[in-house]
């Protein structure tokens, strides 16, 4: 017999509970309750409209950029809803939604973007990661923060986001592998989104699909539709419980679109046409969500009336905490750099302060 | 499990480095020793020999080959409550590390305004003078010690290397620790009873009044034998031992050139842009009214690192240095 070598062609098989008509998926699994799919529903509204503020606030030169997760907020909601007190997450640039549903304050997130400091919440205080810039980089650090957990006997299980570009950096694939050797409690959700700046799934990846990448690390794959908020719950939630029982790390795939550019800086007409973008909006994760729960009775007028209210003030939150003029001592470049001391940095310090007080004296 | 005291005795570079693992290990359930082959092998230097038997294997463990994976992991670790202290197994192996060191490493307690930092040390064997082939004998320390946020640490003495190591575990900050495999297996008197050294100190090694040699590392012992070298023909050469690359001691270097007025740098790193370059301009801008010369460097060639036959050439020697300090303008009239 002839040996062949022949590439796969498998790929995960999509999970979907709710579909783009926002029509039960015949079986399909079972839901999550509806008290968390109508929660899950407002905190999508709230995360769209934060969304829809970061970028007015670019337009009006408040912020530097805002990468958006417009169209991906089931991914954004999920990924932090399904955690537990005391659990991780791991984001980068373009997670700020999920930060803020993880409960971390928009205005302390954001502060990045305004230029004010690197990272603006408190880490420790909310397990809240600084978001990641260099891709895939911070997948690594989420396995050893879930490595230690384990190590301490602490139930913490973290949950690690990247885009699909970031899957084909080496990071990703040492954090995955190190994660499985190590049965580390992490969830990797990668918010397949389709460009990586530019460049499409095509150019970053052959295989089938990304969640197939975890046949290789030993762990299991789920490929997940990325629209479908009650499908990323559902999947999400059984990761995260089998990371927390000792079973180890899961790749989770979702299946979503970045509607809107890499950053307001980016021009998307550049590689991709308005008709594809246009085939995704009628597979928007709020749409389908709401025409499900209105279907179904979860949701009424009222409540409706109510999420939209918390998004206004969500809104309005950010839109005073963001007019707010911070201003940072320039002497706190010096403060955070170690703990031990260096007279070089000291001598510099000293440098920057005559100069500041020679500014001031100026303007006196 | 108590620290062994090992005061007095003879011991390797290797063993002594050992033997501040353990002891640090013992002091604090927190510390822990993982890289490639660190567990059962104990290392290819066997720098850990022992400690996953004496600790157990979740205290000093063997990880996938991966660089970047053991600093990003070791950052996470130190994230949520570790003392992490990871082994690279030669210094070129390091480079697929370098960006969690750069990006992550260093920026951390910066980026997040000091609420997270992170105490964890990555240890190095680097430099040459072992016949090394290829990837096994770089001089990677001015990569880190240009990268604000790192503590960089060079012992020369196996003292120091206990000692050293110690003060980089038990530090706040992230540490790069740069061991002179060289030496690794050189043996010396160490005494760990002594008090943990403190982190940016450098050392006179040998008083002198005629021109001070100052080093670090690999090039302590040269500058040492050069320095007896010297002595045999009329001058008296004296040694500084930086061993704390980053923070760098400027008043100790600078104290001992103004004794005599001349100075070299002795490095084994191609001397463009290294912290050779970096002493001398440190030097020279502190000490320029009592300089007799212009201080000198000997380095290590601008080029890769040679292959084993020829890498004698390249390494600063005896001769080399001693015809650098017969060239610092010596009035002999």
């Amino acid at each position: 017999m002839a040996i062949t070598v022949d590439r796969p062609l498998f790929a995960s098989a999509l999970v979907r509970l709710i579909d783009e008509r926002g029509v039960l998926v015949p079986g399909g699994g079972a839901l999550p309750s509806g008290g968390e799919l109508v929660a899950g529903y407002r905190a999508m509204v709230l995360a769209r409209r934060l969304n829809e503020q970061a970028g007015a606030l670019v337009r009006q030169g408040r912020l530097a950029v805002y990468p958006s997760s417009h169209g991906q907020e089931a991914c954004q909601v999920a990924a932090a809803r399904v955690l537990a007190e005391g659990d991780w997450l791991f984001p980068t640039y373009r997670d700020t939604a999920a930060i803020v549903a993880r409960g971390v304050d928009p205005v302390e997130v954001l502060a990045m973007l305004r230029g004010d400091w690197h990272c603006g919440y408190d880490t420790p205080t909310h397990h809240v990661a600084p978001q990641a810039t260099p891709l895939a980089t911070q997948l690594p650090h989420a396995v050893g923060v879930a490595y230690a957990a384990r190590l301490k006997g602490e139930p913490t299980v973290v949950m690690a986001l990247c885009g699909d570009g970031a899957t084909s950096e080496g990071d990703f694939h040492e954090a995955l592998n190190f994660a499985a050797v190590f049965a580390a409690p992490v969830v990797f959700l990668v918010q397949n989104n389709k460009y990586a700046i530019s460049v499409p799934l095509a150019r970053q990846s052959a295989a089938a699909a990304l969640a197939d990448k975890a046949v290789g690390y030993g762990m299991p794959g789920v490929r997940v539709d990325g629209n479908d908020l009650a499908a990323l719950t559902t999947v999400l939630t059984v990761a995260v419980e089998r990371a927390r029982g000792g079973g180890g790390p899961t790749l989770v795939e979702a299946d979503t679109y970045r509607i809107q550019a890499h950053t307001n800086a980016d021009d998307a007409s550049r590689y991709r046409t308005d008709e594809e973008v246009q085939r995704w909006v009628p597979r928007d994760p709020l749409t389908r969500l709401r025409t499900y729960l209105l279907g179904v009775g979860l949701l009424d007028a009222a409540a409706e009336a109510e999420a939209a209210a918390a998004a206004e003030q969500l809104a309005a939150h950010v839109r005073t905490g963001m007019a707010a003029e911070v201003t940072v001592d320039p002497l706190e470049l010096f403060a955070h750099v170690t703990v031990g001391g260096s007279a070089q940095r000291d001598e510099q310090r000293a440098l920057l302060r005559d100069e500041l007080a020679a500014d001031g004296a100026a303007e006196l | 499990m108590g620290g062994v005291k090992l005061g007095g005795v003879k011991l390797s570079m290797a063993q002594s480095i050992n033997a501040a693992l353990r002891d640090a290990m013992a002091a604090d359930d927190t510390v822990l020793v993982f890289g490639e082959d660190v567990g059962a092998l104990g290392g290819v230097f066997r720098v850990t020999d022992g400690l996953s038997e004496m600790f157990g294997e979740q205290r000093c463990f063997d990880t996938p080959l991966a660089e970047s994976g053991i600093v990003g992991m070791a950052v996470g670790m130190a994230m949520n409550g570790m003392r992490p202290v990871v082994e690279m197994q030669f210094d070129a192996f390091a480079y697929p590390a370098f960006e969690q060191i750069v990006s992550h490493v260093a920026k951390m307690a910066n980026r997040t305004r000091g609420r997270v930092r992170l105490p964890m040390v990555i240890r190095i064997p680097y430099a040459g003078g072992i016949g090394g082939v290829e990837h096994h004998c770089d001089s990677s320390e001015a990569y880190y010690a240009h990268t604000p946020g790192l503590t960089v640490l060079a012992p020369a003495t196996n003292a120091d290397a206990y000692g050293l190591l110690r003060a980089g575990i038990e530090s706040p900050d992230p540490v790069v620790f740069l061991e002179p495999k060289k030496h690794y297996f050189t043996r010396e008197e160490v005494d760990v009873d002594q008090p943990v050294p403190p982190i940016g100190r450098a050392v006179v090694r040998r008083p002198g009044r005629d021109v001070t040699l100052i080093a670090y590392g690999p090039s302590v012992p040269i500058a040492l034998a050069a320095a007896a070298q010297g002595a045999t023909e009329g001058r008296d050469i004296g040694v500084v031992d930086v061993r704390c690359l980053v923070p760098f001691d400027d008043d100790t270097v600078a104290q001992a050139v103004r004794v005599t007025g001349r100075a070299v740098v002795v490095a084994e790193a191609p001397g463009f842009a290294s912290v050779a370059s970096e002493i001398a301009a440190r030097v020279t801008e502190r000490c320029f009214h009592h300089l007799e010369a212009p201080v000198r460097r000997v380095t290590g060639f601008d080029i890769p690192y040679p292959p084993p036959k020829l890498e004698q050439h390249f390494l600063p020697g005896v001769n080399r240095i001693l015809d650098a300090v017969e060239d610092l303008q010596w009035d002999e009239s």
